[in-house]
């Protein structure tokens, strides 16, 4: 008897250490090759966000596919294939996905690594990330959810811009891509008929390795190696000749370093503040007779970028910001409607249910994370794989996504600075959070500025998920309520914004020509 | 949406669990517990038809951890004080086999910050115990041991609110080997076990460890521990002066300022006493407690604990008449 016991309990463990392999799935690696539905050879006639038009930089006129340079790099791509590694395989395998979606990812994976907040110093004072000095501790930049939703939309509106640009030339030139040339080449990817000079994925590319090292400068030989990578692939993959790259690639940075100037001087530098304006924003809001916002942090740490509000946003100028996408005052603090808003934070506080701690955990986005905007970009992502879009249209719907996200962020900090309203926890310190409390004033929630935003943007992108998209975002809005951290007004006011900033991204959608 | 639904699947069997109203809030200590008394990592063996329940009450604390390798505090946690009531048992199937359990419930809080505290019933442990060298317990010399161990967790606490998680939501397996010598009152016993983690699944559908992680599964890295003890056994007496480390093989550091992880490369060195003392007024009835620091670590709170209970052993075979241990 006893034997029999021990026997089957051995035989138990054994099982269970012998079984269960622990590798995991990520699930941005089973994408399949992008293989577009319809190949938008118009893209070159769409509206550009900041290009005078798609020729604005040139792209010089493509070398004769009978010429003997161009044998050379056929000859190229055959050694290439020849040699195939491994990991080359794999190589082709990632980047078929596209090229959009991949330096997208790209994007999420720098913000997430630096979304951590600087340590304080020993004199209790916090340092300041420096952006020429990227790797000194704390290392440029932290990228919280507004450096993100910048730094997103930059990306995305870049790399439209130069699709649409590449898009232009294509048409123009009409050379088609190797594999079709030269049957005798192996095909790694879905053969398209359409030009391949200059690369859409090498504008994009270029595009993105500006961006990336604009947001990240810490980061470039990563951002390099990447493109480096890229590029490769394609050629290896005979979709494109090492021309098609290059000049794909120089289109792509030209057109990329228009964005780069906007953003330098966009605001977004100064977003920071300083001391003098820290302690102004408090004594504005005392002299208003409410109770103003105070860091929940030990040490206190300043305020997060509160000038961010000052950033030119892409899609409206600030003088409607002011008068048309500002939300109204919160209610008081003074109010009974705001203790009534309090009283309910509490009793979340008090009692949530499992279902509401994972809601507020899927949706938190907190440090370390690719941010709440991260979060959209990675639903828009896996929405836009099965709806097979074209690299053109990826990269117009990621901008519509992006600039939104990016205007909505700065609409948000706007508000959140006109009131500089305390976080629940400061009026009720019996109020204990399940998620980090963001070191900024409560009124509106960010995270529902983004959810408005990207709902109301998805849901124009595809209108038969819409309802899905909203009851997504509204979610995400009472997640930050279950947190503890937001009052009910912060989240509702906060997807009306949203939404409002989405509207402007339709209206441009409307009538960009890609409809 | 298809995200969302996903996420919804993740959880949505708690709401069939009888335990989801208790397990509102969780957890832990990721840091481990592994220097309680826990009689898988001694020799004791209780008779056939024997059977020993204990009840403990201890509490854990720390101010300092080690981010990584760096030993640091946090002023938005302040102290982390973890609170924990088990339940535990052991009972002999024959001399030579026994089954053990332990059930802990835990709460955790902050002293700094506004992280709200976890509390629940964590995992089930159970052992089975071999003694596989006939040593008689009189008498001096070796005797060795297998033990064989399971634990899963009860409730569905998050492993996700690091430090204050009660426990970190995966399953174990795990193998140890044990020898104990004994030399007239006193005894020596060490210890291996390798520990086999299953993965664990988070609220979120991604995550960052050293690059980003588009899942919900985080694979977790399996451990190691060593336990070395030294003590003196007479009459009503039973000390014991002991060594634990546990050591994961594999994961990866906190980096600078940021949160523990559920998979981080967690290592903790303890040393502890044990007491048991048979008592006068009730046969059978013995107290018990322990105290210890943590001495080395990383990724892990260098805390300081100390827990006291009472045993009771029941002889259960009547024809058997007095447990020896």
């Amino acid at each position: 008897m006893k034997k029999i016991f021990f026997l089957t309990s051995v035989c138990t463990l054994a099982i269970f250490f012998s079984s269960c392999n622990k590798d995991i799935v990520d699930q941005t690696e089973i994408y399949p090759a992008l293989n577009p539905l319809r190949v938008d050879e118009n893209a070159g006639t769409w509206k550009p966000i900041l290009l005078t038009s798609a020729t604005e930089f040139p792209c010089a006129a493509p070398i004769a596919t009978a010429s003997p340079d161009y044998r050379i790099q056929i000859n190229e791509i055959k050694t290439l294939q020849a040699n195939i590694t491994a990991s080359q395989e794999a190589s082709i395998k990632y980047w078929s996905a596209g090229a959009v979606l991949r330096w997208n990812e790209i994007m999420r994976y720098l913000v997430a690594k630096h979304n951590i907040p600087p340590q304080q110093n020993a004199d209790g004072t916090y340092p300041i990330p420096d952006p020429n000095n990227p790797l000194a501790y704390p290392t440029f930049p932290f990228s919280t959810p507004p450096y993100a939703a910048r730094a997103y939309a930059y990306l995305s509106a870049a790399q439209y811009d130069a699709c649409i640009a590449a898009f232009h030339y294509k048409s123009q030139y009409g050379r088609v891509a190797p594999f079709i040339i030269d049957n005798s080449l192996k095909s790694f990817l879905p053969k398209s008929s359409q030009p391949s000079y200059p690369s859409e994925d090498a504008v994009v590319a270029g595009a993105s390795v500006e961006i990336l090292k604009l947001m990240f400068p810490g980061d470039q030989a990563f951002i390099i190696q990447k493109a480096e990578e890229h590029k490769l692939a394609r050629i290896i993959a005979g979709a494109n000749v090492r021309s098609d790259m290059e000049s794909g690639e120089s289109l792509g940075k030209l057109i990329a370093a228009k964005f780069v100037q906007r953003a330098r001087t966009d605001r977004a530098g100064a977003a920071v503040g300083n001391p003098v304006i820290w302690s102004k924003l408090e004594s504005d809001c005392i002299a208003r007779g409410e109770v103003a916002w105070i860091s929940q942090e030990s040490p206190k740490r300043a305020p997060m970028l509160p000038l961010f509000g000052n950033v030119r946003t892409f899609l409206f100028d600030s003088l409607t910001m002011v008068t048309s996408v500002r939300s109204p005052a919160p209610p008081s603090t003074s109010s009974l409607q705001f203790k009534k808003e309090l009283d309910e934070v509490y009793a979340f506080s008090k009692n949530l249910t499992r279902e509401q701690l994972a809601i507020a955990h899927f949706w938190a986005d907190g440090i370390n994370t690719y941010t709440p905007p991260g979060h959209w970009n990675y639903i828009a992502s896996n929405e836009f794989v099965s709806q097979r879009f074209s690299e053109a249209r990826w990269a117009r719907n990621m901008a519509l996504l992006n600039m939104s996200l990016m205007d909505a962020a700065v609409a948000c900090w706007d508000t959140k600075y006109t009131f500089f309203q305390p976080r629940p926890s400061q009026m009720n310190p019996l109020i204990k959070t399940v998620t980090g409390i963001p070191n900024f004033p409560s009124y509106i929630s960010g995270h529902s500025s983004f959810s408005g935003a990207a709902a109301t943007v998805l849901g124009y992108i595809i209108p038969t998920k819409s309802n899905d998209y909203l009851a997504m975002a509204n979610e995400a809005s009472l997640s930050r309520l279950y947190g503890a951290i937001h009052y009910r007004s912060d989240c509702e006011n906060g997807l009306i914004l949203g939404k409002k900033v989405a509207s402007f991204a339709v209206m441009r959608g409307r009538i960009d020509g890609a409809e | 949406m298809e995200l969302n639904q996903n996420r919804i699947k993740s959880y949505s069997f708690l709401n069939n669990s009888r335990f989801n109203k208790y397990i509102l809030f969780l957890i832990f200590s990721g840091l481990g517990f592994n220097g309680f008394a826990q009689t898988e990592k001694d020799k004791l063996m209780m008779k056939k038809g024997e059977l020993c329940t204990s009840f403990m009450y201890g509490s854990a604390s720390w101010e300092k951890y080690w981010e990584g390798k760096l030993e640091r505090e946090n002023l938005n946690l302040g102290k982390v004080i973890t609170k924990t009531a088990r339940l535990m048992g052991n009972y002999g199937i024959s001399d030579k086999l026994n089954i053990l359990y332990n059930v802990p419930y835990i709460k955790t809080k902050a002293t700094a910050g506004q992280l709200a505290g976890q509390e629940g019933i964590q995992d089930l442990s159970i052992f089975i115990k071999y003694k596989i060298c006939n040593q008689e317990d009189s008498s001096d010399g070796f005797s060795g041991f297998l033990v064989g161990g399971y634990s899963t967790p009860l409730t569905n606490y998050t492993p996700d609110i690091l430090p204050l998680s009660i426990g970190l939501q995966s399953k174990t397996a795990s193998l140890r080997a044990l020898g104990n010598y004994a030399f007239k009152d006193f005894f020596v016993t060490g210890s291996v076990a390798y520990i086999r983690r299953s993965n664990v699944f988070l609220d979120r559908n991604s995550y960052f460890t050293t690059q980003l992680n588009y899942t919900n599964e985080v694979k977790m890295p399996d451990a190691l521990e060593y336990n070395v003890r030294v003590g003196y056994q007479k009459k009503a007496l039973f000390v014991e002066a002991i060594l634990n480390n546990f050591n994961t093989l594999g994961g990866f550091d906190i980096t600078k300022n940021n949160m523990p992880f559920v998979s981080n490369d967690m290592e903790s060195t303890q040393v502890s006493a044990h007491l048991r003392y048979d008592t006068k007024f009730l046969k059978g009835l013995a107290i018990i407690a322990d105290v210890g620091t943590t001495v080395a670590g990383r990724n892990s709170g260098k805390f300081s604990y100390y827990d006291a209970g009472l045993i009771y052993f029941f002889n259960l075979n009547k024809t058997s008449k007095k447990n020896k241990n």
